[in-house]
C-alpha cells in the first residue's frame, strides 16, 4: 500500500462564525477514487476549495506527499499536482480543441518577435492524449470546444490536467449536466485516470455514478464526515439515507408509499 | 490545418452528421470569422461600382480615396476590434484623437517644443490612458463601457479647456515640414502613407491574435475569463495591455490627422468611436467577445471607407451613407448571430 498523496486532518472551517467544515479527517491514494458525497450544503465545496488552495483551513493541516503543507493559491496546488476539473470543464467554447489543451501553457517555436505558438505540436499531442483516454470521436483538433458534447468537454478537461502532471484530479460534479451516455463516457475516463496510477477526487450528489466507479467514500453532512466506507460495505440506499441525514429519506420514502397506496 | 495525414484533414474537418451539400474548403471557409466581412466587402463594392458606374469610384483615385478613409479608421478600429475580442470596449478613442490632435498643435506649434518630444509626449499621453482606462476596469469590474465613457468625456473637456486657456481656441493650425511629415503624411498621388500604417497594424494584429500566446489569450478572455484565469491567463494584463494598443492607435490617427490636416482641433474624432465597432462588427467580431479576426476587422474597415466614399460618387444625398452602414451593421449581427451559432454546432 502506497502513501496517500494529500491527507487532511481534522479540518474545519468557518465563515463569520458558521461552521462550515468541522474536523475533517480523510486522505487521498494514489490509483484510487474518493468519493465526497453528500447534499447541498454539506461541505464538499469548502474541502475541494481547501484541497486546491483556493481557501485556506480555519484549524486542522494538509498534507502533501506526507509533509504539512500551506497551500497559498490554485497555481501552486496545480504546481504540486492537485488539478481542479469544475462542471463545464473550464474550457473556452469558441478555442480549438488544441488551443484549449494548451491555454496558459502554450508551446512555441522561434525566437523574439517571431516566437508563435506551435500549432502542429499542440494539435498533435492534443489529439493523442484525447485518443489515449478513449475519446476517439474527436479528430480535428482544430475543431471547435463548443462543437464537442458535454462529456467530451470535461474528457478534455481532464486530459489536459493529466498531461500537465496532475496526480490528484478534483472532479467537481462532472456528470451531473450530462446525459446517462455521456455521464458514462466520464466514469470510464475516471477508471483509466486512476489505472495510470493517478488520484481522483469526485465529487457528486448522484450516489449511483459515486458507487459505480469509487474505490473509497465519505459522506458529509452539516460540515463533519458522517460515515466513511470502502467500495462494497454499502448498499446504495444505505448512501442515500446517509446522504440526506439518515431518517429523513426513509420517512420520504415511507410517504410515497402512502401516495402510491392511495 | 495541420494533422499530419492530409487525407485525415479532410475527412476531420467535418464533424460526422454535418456532412450535408457544402464542399468541405468552403464549409470551412464559411466557418472562419472573415467570412461574413468579405461577402459584406465584395457585396458593397459591386453596389457602388455599379451605383458610381461612369463617376471614377473605380478610378486609381476613387480607390485611393476609400482607402484612406479606411486606413485611418483601421489603425484603430483594428486593436478595439482586439480589445472587443477581449470582452471590453473603449469609447475614449474618439476624445483620444482629439485631445492628441490639439495637444500636437499646441506643444509643437505654439510653444516650440520638438516635434520628436511632441511625438513622445503624445504617445506618453496614450499611454496614461491606456493604463488608466484598463487599471480601473480591472480592479473596479465595472463595465468598461462605463470607465471609457468618462474618460472620454474628461480627456474631450481637458482638451477643450486646456487649449481655450492656453491659445484661446481649439483649432490651431500647424505647418510641418520634412520626414516627420513624410513618415505620417506623406501622399503619393491621391493615396496616403496611412495605407501603410494601416496595412502595418493589421498584419502586427494578425500576428498576434493567430499566431502568437498573447493572441491565444486575448481569445479566451473574452471567451471565457473564469475558464482562461484557471488556467493561468493573467487576464487582467491582456485587458491592460489591449486598452493601451488602442489608446496608441488613436494617436497614431491624432498625429496623421494633425499632420495630414495642418492643424490641430480638439474636437476631431468623435465619429471613430461608433464607426471603429461598426467596422469590427461588420467585420465579424461578437459584440459578446471571444470571437473575431484580424482579416475581418480589417475588412470591416474597407467596407466603411467604401461606403462613406462611395456615396458621394454616386451623387446621392450623404445622408444614405448612414442608413446604409445602419442596415449592413444589421445584417452583420444578424449573420454573426447565426454564424456563431453554425460555429458552435458539429
Amino acid at each position: 500500500m502506497t502513501s496517500p498523496i494529500i491527507e487532511a486532518r481534522g479540518i474545519s472551517k468557518s465563515f463569520a462564525g458558521m461552521q462550515a467544515l468541522i474536523n475533517v479527517s480523510l486522505q487521498v491514494n494514489p490509483g484510487r477514487v474518493l468519493c465526497l458525497l453528500g447534499d447541498n450544503g454539506a461541505g464538499k465545496s469548502t474541502l475541494i476549495k481547501i484541497l486546491s488552495g483556493v481557501i485556506a483551513p480555519t484549524s486542522g493541516t494538509v498534507l502533501i506527499d506526507g509533509q504539512t503543507t500551506h497551500l497559498r493559491n490554485p497555481s501552486e496546488a496545480r504546481a504540486r499536482g492537485i488539478a481542479t476539473v469544475h462542471q463545464y470543464g473550464g474550457t473556452v467554447p469558441l478555442m480549438s480543441v488544441a488551443r484549449n489543451f494548451f491555454l496558459g501553457a502554450e508551446p512555441t517555436i522561434g525566437r523574439g518577435l517571431f516566437k508563435r505558438i506551435n500549432i502542429d505540436l499542440a494539435n498533435r499531442i492534443a489529439l493523442d492524449q484525447l485518443h489515449a483516454l478513449g475519446i476517439r470521436r474527436v479528430k480535428n483538433a482544430n475543431q471547435l470546444v463548443g462543437t464537442l458534447s458535454g462529456g467530451e468537454r470535461q474528457a478534455l478537461a481532464i486530459a489536459r490536467a493529466v498531461h500537465f502532471g496532475a496526480r490528484v484530479l478534483i472532479l467537481d460534479e462532472p456528470t451531473s449536466a450530462l446525459g446517462v451516455k455521456e455521464a458514462g463516457t466520464v466514469l470510464r475516463l475516471i477508471r483509466q485516470v486512476t489505472e495510470r496510477g493517478a488520484a481522483v477526487v469526485l465529487i457528486t450528489h448522484n450516489a449511483h455514478h459515486a458507487l459505480t466507479v469509487g474505490d473509497n467514500f465519505a459522506i458529509l453532512i452539516q460540515g463533519a464526515v458522517a460515515a466513511t466506507f470502502a467500495r462494497g460495505e454499502r448498499t446504495k440506499l444505505e448512501v442515500l439515507n446517509l446522504m440526506a441525514g439518515g431518517e429523513e429519506m426513509e420517512a420520504l420514502q415511507a410517504d410515497m408509499e402512502d401516495v402510491e397506496a392511495d | 490545418m495541420s494533422v499530419s495525414d492530409p487525407n485525415e484533414k479532410i475527412a476531420a474537418t467535418v464533424p460526422e452528421g454535418a456532412r450535408r451539400s457544402l464542399p468541405d474548403p468552403l464549409r470551412r471557409a464559411v466557418r472562419r470569422p472573415e467570412f461574413g466581412a468579405l461577402v459584406g466587402v465584395l457585396a458593397v463594392y459591386l453596389l457602388f461600382a455599379v451605383a458610381t458606374h461612369g463617376n471614377n469610384f473605380v478610378s486609381i483615385t476613387g480607390t485611393a480615396g476609400w482607402l484612406n478613409t479606411a486606413s485611418q479608421l483601421g489603425i484603430v478600429a483594428i486593436p478595439v476590434a482586439m480589445l472587443m475580442i477581449a470582452g471590453e470596449f473603449d469609447l475614449s478613442i474618439g476624445s483620444l484623437i482629439g485631445a492628441t490632435s490639439i495637444f500636437f498643435a499646441i506643444a509643437h506649434g505654439s510653444y516650440g517644443v520638438p516635434i520628436e518630444v511632441t511625438i513622445l509626449l503624445a504617445l506618453l499621453l496614450g499611454l496614461l490612458v491606456g493604463l488608466f482606462n484598463g487599471i480601473v476596469t480591472v480592479r473596479t469590474q465595472l463595465p468598461s463601457f462605463i470607465v471609457t465613457l468618462v474618460s472620454m468625456l474628461g480627456l474631450s473637456g481637458a482638451a477643450l479647456g486646456f487649449s481655450r486657456m492656453l491659445v484661446g481656441t481649439p483649432n490651431v493650425s500647424l505647418k510641418v515640414e520634412g520626414y516627420v511629415k513624410l513618415v505620417f503624411a506623406a501622399r503619393l498621388g491621391p493615396a496616403n502613407i496611412s495605407i501603410l500604417w494601416w496595412l502595418l497594424v493589421a498584419v502586427l494584429a494578425w500576428w498576434v491574435l493567430s499566431r502568437t500566446v498573447f493572441g491565444n489569450w486575448v481569445y479566451a478572455t473574452g471567451g471565457d475569463k473564469n475558464a482562461a484565469r484557471e488556467a493561468g491567463v493573467p487576464t487582467d494584463r491582456v485587458k491592460i495591455t489591449l486598452f493601451v494598443a488602442t489608446a496608441l492607435g488613436a494617436v497614431l490617427v491624432g498625429i496623421i490627422q494633425t499632420l495630414e490636416f495642418n492643424g490641430g482641433e480638439a474636437t476631431r474624432g468623435q465619429v471613430y468611436v461608433f464607426n471603429s465597432i461598426i467596422a469590427s462588427v461588420i467585420g465579424g467580431v461578437f459584440l459578446q467577445g471571444g470571437y473575431g479576426s484580424a482579416v475581418g476587422v480589417t475588412l470591416g474597415t474597407m467596407t466603411y471607407g467604401i461606403v462613406s466614399l462611395g456615396i458621394y460618387y454616386t451623387g446621392w444625398n450623404a445622408d444614405w451613407a448612414q442608413l446604409l452602414l445602419g442596415v449592413l451593421l444589421l445584417v452583420a449581427v444578424l449573420t454573426n448571430n447565426l454564424f456563431h451559432k453554425l460555429a458552435l454546432k458539429a
